[in-house]
């Protein structure tokens, strides 16, 4: 067994679980509202693909342009109509009201995809590999680690460089003052989720093409996000990414010892981090 | 007609009422102060203004039009800036991304911009990349008066600006207004200091427990009216 | 004129509908013990997943409801009961009856760790934390090769046959060993559910209930007067886990037959238990009460459409979280004043004073 490979294959994965929790990160972020259902939209947005590419018949890279902003529509309106109204000092009703939505939607896709494995077709790019110092690298696990990536750079842009970055700050740190200010929180909120949905819809892309998947894999995908967001330490997209390619390594090196073992020994990673250290590797100063 | 004129305002949290039929009324061009003790419903009045709290539609009238159940950001949007109790810059933006943030919605076609406001208070041109929140309270409140100008309002509301400042810092602070006014903002000074509003407004409303009490042009109002409806004890 | 003025005053807790809540209650249980004399096995059955559904909602909402403390990984504290009882029968060869309490200890044991672990972490993430640790010990337990590893086992016949009181039951009731286990099964689930329900009612009005209270309501007032949030909310969980893991064990007596899959289930042991709890009324003990009666009849009617089920129990899970927070029990007692489970103290002024007060307005 060759561990260097292995530790590879993991860092790229983190990339798939940075993908999955940057956008639990970005809305807790800015409305410190945790969705449960994450996961499942990310499933959702996988099966949003699927439909435009058995419609269309073109790649899933060209689909992912159309489930884009049709997910950002459905963030915004999730968050107008539904989400909005739970946020609030007390944590029972996000909390329980994103459970509830999480339970709708692992069983209506159920009923309209039914149970069965799917996949995206992935092409040609799926088996390609690349020989890199004696590693063999495949192509889609380094494509979406560069999206992670990227994601978190446009995400950074987006935060520090442009006023609607500042907007999401301002709202985050002090909703009222910031309608002082002719911005409306609601309304920055939907935006908010709905950025959240894109990030959903690009880790779906890759989510699809790589493994299979079904109606009920979503809690798992949030799981795996979260516990990127919390090793990372909240608010610190560097830092999730780093929380997503530990999970990855933890999992590929407990799958090496024992193919049993590797969903495992991501969480037991988990718990190591909360254990030394409760708020995260990289912890924002002010919080 | 007033340039802002609130008919019958009244507020309350929940069981308690903190304003009664409040009528006061600013003119195009003026600066008018609201002095009144701790509790008297001054700062109710302004959040009720800028549509913190909202109102019954009539209650409150920017040049006739009824904006008395506007949320706060629309009422923004129509040319009213507040300077919030306790300054409230943003702790996660900078100084220039502080003042930034008031003019990114509505920018109107003013005389305030970055360079302006840096050129009034220079000192945060040197603190521009500090976080807000890092500097002393004076250059705090300089940004958020800073921040609510750089919308170019045509009310501005300034709500307790000098409180818990030193009295040099208060004095800077103050030698802002008349250019203030110069630039085409009303204004509306919330102050416990009477001294310092008797000095800086055209006219004087004093308030206590949630209704206007006396009002008046500075030299009309003497220290005894003004004793009386700011305490509500009459001095012999 | 002072000594009547000190006992003019009574505090009470209870009110008239109390008062009669509680004979009815009697009467009710009464019933229930000799139930089993005429009614069906089917019935028998049903009663016995109603009672366990309502003893795990009883003990999600102390610890959501009560203490704040939304749990999404209680299915840890079902499974691990209910593997310590297959353990302790299969292993043990301890007798199924005794295996019960093991499943409990099991998950109070269980619970230390668990704790330690999810108060790390605050409010919301608090939540996913627990579903994060219930996934290691379901995914630990799988590793379990003695009692089947991932694909489970079954309780072994001796093990069944020799469970206690059953040969009394079916001589007593003139029917078959299964169908005397069952009624013994569901009175274990009666009892566990009026212990719970009364356990918690006490729990409530004892000074550890109103502290929890204060906490609820407002932590940092709570604090102020000397209310530490950190013992009692250990308390909480603690004891929540030990009933949970009571029921857990119980439900898989009657079941006989265990996977992980199944007793680590995030939606029967969870979800259900969630929206039972949110449906009915969430941090009132009438609340669980309602809400299983609702999730019975919802179960009866559309348990044949399978998912369509589900996706009706969240959706009104949602309407009820967004436009009745307090779930139809809020509604009720909004409307009525009812309270059948008072926990607030009232003053009441005594009838001595009332007199002399009334003498002195004349």
């Amino acid at each position: 067994m060759n561990w260097l490979d292995t530790i590879v294959q993991g860092v790229l994965l983190g990339g798939l679980y940075a993908l999955f929790a940057a956008g639990l990160s970005l809305v807790f972020g800015i409305m410190r509202l945790v969705n449960l259902a994450h996961g499942d939209l990310i499933v959702l947005a996988a099966y949003l693909i699927l439909v435009i590419v058995s419609v269309l018949g073109i790649s899933p890279f060209l689909a992912v342009t159309i489930a884009l902003p049709l997910m950002f529509a459905s963030g915004y309106v999730l968050q107008r109509v539904v989400l909005n109204r739970v946020l609030g000092e007390d944590i029972l009703p996000p909390l329980l009201v994103t459970f509830g939505i999480s339970v709708v939607l692992q069983n209506t896709m159920q009923e309209a995809f039914s149970a069965d494995t799917r996949r995206l077709p992935p092409g040609d790019i799926g088996t390609a590999s690349l020989q890199v110092a004696g590693l063999n690298i495949g192509v889609m696990p380094l494509l979406t680690f560069a999206s992670a990536v990227l994601v978190i750079v446009v995400l950074n842009q987006i935060f520090y460089r442009t006023a609607l970055g500042r907007a999401f700050r301002a709202t985050s740190d002090d909703a009222t003052t910031a309608s002082l200010m002719g911005i409306r929180p609601s309304r920055i909120f939907a935006q908010a989720t709905g950025i959240a949905l894109m990030i959903v819809t690009i880790a779906a892309l890759y989510l699809g093409m790589r493994a299979n998947f079904d109606p009920s894999i979503g809690p798992a995908r949030l799981i795996y996000a979260f516990e990127a967001v919390i090793i990372g330490g909240l608010g610190s997209l560097w830092g999730t990414l780093a929380g997503g390619v530990i999970i990855g390594v933890a999992q590929t090196v407990g799958a090496a010892i024992n193919p049993e073992w590797q969903i495992l020994a991501g969480h037991v990673a988990f718990l190591l981090v909360l254990l030394v250290k409760p708020r995260g590797l990289f912890p924002r100063a002010v919080d | 007609m007033a340039l802002l004129s609130t008919h019958g305002l009244t507020a309350r949290y929940g069981q308690f009422q903190a304003l009664f039929g409040v009528d006061i009324e600013l003119g195009e061009g003026e600066c008018v102060a609201i002095i009144g003790a701790n509790g008297a419903g001054k700062t109710t009045l302004m959040r009720s203004i800028s549509g913190v709290l909202r109102n019954a539609p009539a209650s409150v009238r920017l040049r006739g039009e009824e904006i008395g159940a506007l949320p706060a950001d629309e009422v923004m949007k129509r040319g009213i800036s507040m300077v919030p109790e306790g300054r409230r810059l943003f702790p996660s933006l900078t100084v220039e991304e502080n003042l930034l943030i008031g003019g990114q919605v509505r920018k109107g076609s003013g005389y305030w911009t970055l360079e302006r406001i840096y050129a009034l208070f220079p000192i945060l041109a040197e603190r521009r990349r500090n976080a807000g929140t890092a500097l002393s309270g004076g250059q705090q409140q300089m940004v958020a008066i800073g921040r609510a100008l750089m919308a170019n309002p045509d009310v501005l509301l300034c709500d307790e600006i000098s409180l818990g400042l030193a009295p040099v810092v208060i004095k800077d602070i103050y030698k802002a207004v008349p250019l203030i006014r110069e630039s085409g903002a009303s204004m509306i000074v919330v102050e416990q200091d009477i001294g310092q509003a008797l000095k800086v407004a055209d006219r004087v409303y004093c308030m206590m427990e949630g209704r206007v009490t006396l009002s008046g042009r500075p030299e009309e109002l003497t220290r005894e009216a003004i004793h009386a409806a700011y305490f509500g004890v009459q001095h012999a | 004129m002072t000594m009547h003025a000190i006992r003019a005053y009574t505090v009470e807790t209870r009110t008239r509908a109390s008062t009669i809540a509680l004979v009815v209650a009697v009467l009710i249980i009464a019933v229930a013990i000799v139930l089993p004399a005429f009614a069906s096995r089917r019935l028998v059955q049903e009663l016995f997943f109603i009672l366990t559904m309502l003893t795990l909602a009883q003990f999600w909402n102390l610890l959501a409801g009560y203490g704040g403390l939304v749990s999404i990984g209680q299915q840890a504290f079902v499974g691990i009961g209910a593997y310590a009882l297959f353990g302790s029968v299969i292993l043990g060869a301890v007798d199924p009856l005794t295996a019960i309490l093991i499943g409990g200890v099991a998950a109070l044991v269980l619970a230390v760790p668990f704790a330690f672990f999810a108060f790390r972490l605050n409010g919301a993430y608090f939540a996913i934390g627990t579903w994060v640790l219930a996934e290691v010990v379901r995914l630990s337990v799988a590793q379990w090769r003695a009692v089947g590893g991932g694909t489970g086992t079954s309780l072994p016949r001796e093990a069944t046959d020799a469970i206690p009181f059953v040969g009394a039951i079916a001589t007593l009731f003139d029917v078959r060993d299964p169908a005397a286990r069952d009624i013994l099964a569901y009175w274990l689930a009666l009892a566990l559910a009026v212990a719970a329900i009364g356990g918690i009612y006490w729990l409530l009005r004892t000074k550890r209930g109103l502290a929890l209270a204060a906490i609820r309501d407002n932590s940092e007032a709570a604090r102020s007067v000397g209310v530490d949030a950190a013992p009692i909310k250990w308390f909480v969980f603690l004891a929540a886990a030990f009933g949970t893991g009571l029921t857990g064990a119980l439900i898989y007596l009657q079941k006989a037959r265990i996977s992980p899959d199944a007793a680590f289930s995030v939606n029967d042991w969870t979800a259900y238990v969630i929206f039972i709890v949110v449906i009915g009324g969430i941090g009132t003990i009438e609340g669980p009460i309602i809400g299983v009666i609702v999730f019975f009849l919802l179960q009866s009617m559309l348990a044949q459409y399978g998912t369509w089920y589900l996706i009706a129990l969240g959706t009104i899970g949602i309407v009820v979280m967004l436009f009745a927070p307090r779930g139809i029990w809020g509604l009720i007692s909004d409307r009525t004043g009812l309270q059948l489970f008072p926990i607030r103290r009232r003053l009441v002024v005594g009838d001595a004073f009332k007199q002399q007060s009334a003498s002195r307005e004349e």
